[in-house]
């Protein structure tokens, strides 16, 4: 993007089903300790004129109000307590604790690694090919084995996450060798890529767009530049680029087949769902 | 108490280098621990140099860099600092020692250490810590570990760079630099320990007559609380960093996950551990931590308020209670660093509701500081604009700690600039800017001179504006979402709208520096050639105003006794309007 360095303020455009309501809490709660601030700095500015030492002047020694005192902490809890309870649990859950049933969301592997993202696509038949680190070399990032059937219309993607504009989707993530943290700015949520576990990350991107992936948790010495993008775009589009990359994996005739029988498939009744995480 | 445990001291290195004497002790950790803010902050002036202008501009010419980018260049070599910009990996090194130089080596012992070792034995009556000897040893340990800390730079690859919570795996494979960290790190620990100990039982066992708990001094409350949690919070960190110590060096995997790759190929020792397990040990310490730095502040602004508003401070029972609860709470809110670390979702609950609570004592003591002006004859003294200050730049520091304790909003904040914001709002313009006041408040009594108000007051003024310049950009670039840590934000383009705030902290930590030179200035000079100060300079209450400044071996010429509370000052009836704790009537 032809960006120039600037002086913004504010918070980037939302693009994301969950965002606007995420946007409203962080308005509110800034909203709040603007307020508590400002009335914390009326009062302090008004003791400092008005309780300035003047020549032969004295304090006062007793001062009432010490029940009172206690209002303002009791308010701050109050309102605290409303937050956990009506937005901080039911919110954690749905972002965090709970992923769109598997049926309804596009499902994408990532692996990380110092400084790449690895994007992995179960393709037209709807399932992971196997990954072994035994397997896994300078042409095979993330260890696949070929082998498995079910591989073969695996799709590849580095750096670049396509998906479709209003369908969730979920990344199942997982890291070779350090700690990363997937963070998109208008997405508005983020999770740490932990060797040696899996950890998901759910949107439903609602803006048509190309947004930057950062990663959030030091990763060593080309941190800064383990940047990538996500293209959210019409679901025709995300078709035909996934289309676009079975035929570069396959060749055209066989990319056209697979995708027939996924076609097929999916039509038969009774069909089980397949997905490992 | 009378006879006192050691006989004064005759010889040079008996008095001013192997001292056993608890004021001696104090002077050391103050002179160490503000040489270690000094370096730590110059790390930081040259980071920030760095990101104000982290790419060659179109002007770039390299057989001319300029007087300032050429003698960075020059000093720092090819290797760290080539063409004067900075390599990453010297990036993350000095992000790595600027945190860990700042809070273990600076903030923690000037806190604790230095004004818990002058201040606190002199407020209870004692003649020095109950353990001298320890108190000595605490020092050494300190000082050995911080030189070893420090020669880490010098280590193949550099020191330590996987930031100052060092996580694993990443600092498990980091260059040597690392080892030396974690061996620097154990040393520090242990010196901590040794003077937590020494603090407790000083309080607890060597108060003067009638200094009953009631009538402590909320200094003296503060270290206590303090001690209390450095004795069970670091000895986890100090396991942890021998655990991460082993992985590096004895072929163990407590935090190397199975089938780890490092390079092209499974890392040799990759077995069944847990990243996580470091994460969890680190916050267990560094949550508390967080109020170690915090504790002390408050403290001296308790007392300073006190002395110089003339008046009882407010609440004296609701702000003690309240240090006890956050002393205690503070136990059990560190997961609320790592919600989204991959630790079990369902335990995020459970630590944002601790984390909520812990802000309600931390509202009560500004509370309590606030109205304690109310009725007042407020005397504006170096101590006291610092220690005025302190309170709205605390509450700036406490109040973003709302949106990042508050998971949904910290999903979005965690690992911005926002957080970089908050927590130097509290340590910085907040802890630091209060141990600042601090100084000015006990130098009298340190050294029997006053220091200069009028350069106290423009370090006062430089240090507020330029620190509030440095910091308060940093929530603009951290609400636009740029990451912390990034050696050179520009490389991604969802920063570059945010980038022109850079130019600004620079131009805020050019402005705190130059700030600090009235300051190191007026230090020495004040020593010889400062206003004399007798006892009891600001006319208070406490009993170190009760002994000569700067108080000798044994510190009371005779023990004291203490007749009421600590904060007697404007009593109606009395002609002054202070009535010290040892006055007998």
């Amino acid at each position: 993007m032809n960006e120039e360095p600037g002086f913004a303020m504010g918070i980037p455009p939302v693009a994301v089903s969950y965002g606007a309501q995420l946007d409203s809490l962080m308005t509110l709660l800034h909203v709040v300790m603007v307020a508590i601030f400002v009335i914390w700095g009326v009062y302090l500015a008004y003791c400092l004129w008005a309780y300035r030492a003047r020549p032969g002047g004295r304090a006062v020694y007793h001062t009432a109000g010490e029940r009172a005192s206690f209002i303002p902490d009791a308010l701050v809890l109050a309102f605290e307590v409303w937050l956990i309870l009506a937005f901080g649990i039911p919110i954690w859950a749905n972002l965090k604790q709970e992923v769109p049933p598997v049926g309804e969301s596009l499902q994408i592997r990532l692996v990380a690694q110092q400084f790449a993202w690895n994007f992995q696509y179960a393709g037209p038949d709807g399932t992971f090919g196997r990954r072994d680190v035994a397997l896994i070399s300078a042409s095979n990032a993330i260890g696949l084995d070929d082998k498995d059937p079910a591989a073969k219309d695996d799709v590849l993607s580095i750096n670049n996450l396509h998906v479709p504009v209003g369908k969730p989707f979920t990344l199942l993530m997982t890291s070779k060798d350090v700690i990363h943290d997937f963070q998109v700015t208008n997405f508005r949520n983020k999770q740490d890529i932990v060797p040696g576990m899996t950890t998901t990350l759910w949107f439903e991107p609602n803006v048509i767009g190309k947004y930057e992936i950062g990663c959030a948790q030091l990763c060593g010495l080309g941190h800064t530049q383990m940047v990538g993008n996500v293209f959210v775009e019409e679901p025709a589009d995300y078709e035909a680029w996934m289309k676009t990359q079975l035929e570069l994996k396959l060749g055209t005739a066989d990319a056209s087949r697979v995708l027939e029988d996924a076609r097929s498939q999916a039509s038969a009744p009774g069909r089980a769902e397949r997905t490992e995480s | 108490m009378s006879d006192h445990g050691h006989a004064a001291p005759t010889g040079f290195w008996r008095k001013y280098i192997f001292s056993v004497d608890h004021k001696v002790i104090g002077i050391q950790y103050l002179i160490t621990s503000f040489l270690f803010l000094l370096v730590g902050f110059s790390m930081m002036l040259l980071m920030r140099y760095q990101l104000a202008w982290p790419q060659p501009g179109a002007d770039f010419d390299p057989e001319n860099l300029g007087l300032v980018r050429g003698f960075i260049a020059w000093l720092f070599g090819e290797t760290n600092m080539p063409y004067g910009y900075m390599d990453p990996t010297f990036y993350n090194q000095l992000g790595a020692m600027h945190g860990t130089i700042m809070i273990f080596l600076g903030v923690v012992p000037l806190g604790v250490a230095a004004f818990g070792n002058f201040v606190l034995p002199l407020q209870i009556g004692a003649e020095d810590m109950a353990f001298p000897r320890l108190n000595m040893a605490s020092y050494w340990v300190y000082f050995v570990g911080s030189v070893v800390m420090m020669s880490s730079f010098l280590a193949p690859g550099g020191a330590a760079q996987s930031g100052w919570t060092s996580y694993a795996p990443l600092s498990v494979v980091a260059p040597p630099g690392q080892t030396i960290w974690l061996i620097a790190m154990v040393l520090i620990i242990t010196s901590s320990l040794l003077g937590s100990i020494n603090f407790i039982v000083t309080t607890l066992n060597m108060r003067a007559k009638g200094m009953t708990l009631g009538r402590l001094p909320v200094f003296c409350w503060v270290q206590l609380v303090t001690a209390v949690l450095l004795l069970l919070a670091f000895p986890v960190l100090e396991a942890g960093a021998v655990l991460q110590l082993l992985d590096r060096v004895a072929g163990t995997s407590f935090y190397i996950p199975k089938d780890m790759i490092y390079g092209d190929s499974v890392f040799p020792r990759a077995g069944g551990g847990s990243p996580l397990l470091w994460q969890h040990l680190f916050w267990f310490l560094a949550h508390p931590e967080v109020y170690v730095l915090l504790l002390p502040a408050m403290g001296i602004v308790t007392e300073i308020i006190a002395t110089n508003t003339r008046k009882p401070i407010f609440g004296y029972k609701e702000l003690v209670g309240s240090f006890v609860l956050i002393g205690a709470l503070s136990f059990v809110v560190w997961a609320h660093h790592m919600f989204v670390s991959g630790m079990r979702t369902s335990i995020a609950n459970l630590f944002v509701t601790t984390t909520m609570t812990i802000s309600v004592p931390s509202v009560a003591v500004l509370s309590c500081l606030l109205l304690s002006l109310r009725g007042a004859q407020i005397r504006f003294n170096t101590p006291m604009l610092f220690a005025l200050a302190f309170l709205p730049m605390f509450g700036i520091g406490g109040l973003t700690g709302l949106p990042l304790g508050y998971a949904p909003t910290d999903l979005y904040l965690h690992d911005t600039y926002y957080v970089i914001g908050h927590f130097h709002y509290v340590v910085a313009p907040g802890s630091l800017v209060a141990l600042l006041g601090g100084t000015y408040y006990w130098f009298p009594k340190m050294f029997g001179r006053k220091m200069n108000e009028g350069l106290g007051k423009l370090h006062f003024t430089g240090t507020l504006i330029g620190m509030n310049l440095v910091f308060f950009p940093m929530f603009f670039q951290g609400m636009w979402g740029m990451q912390r840590r990034l050696a050179d934000p520009t490389l991604q383009w969802h920063n570059l709208p945010v980038q022109g705030w850079s130019t600004v902290i620079l131009a805020g930590a050019l402005i705190t520096a130059v700030a600090q030179i009235p300051f190191i200035f007026n230090f020495f000079w004040s020593i010889w050639s400062g206003e004399k100060a007798g006892e009891n300079p600001w006319q208070a209450t406490t009993l170190e105003w009760a002994c000569p400044s700067p108080p000798p071996h044994g510190n009371f010429v005779t023990p004291p006794v203490v007749h009421r509370g600590p904060y007697e000052y404007s009593v109606p009836g009395r002609k002054a309007d202070y009535w010290p704790q040892s006055d007998a009537a």
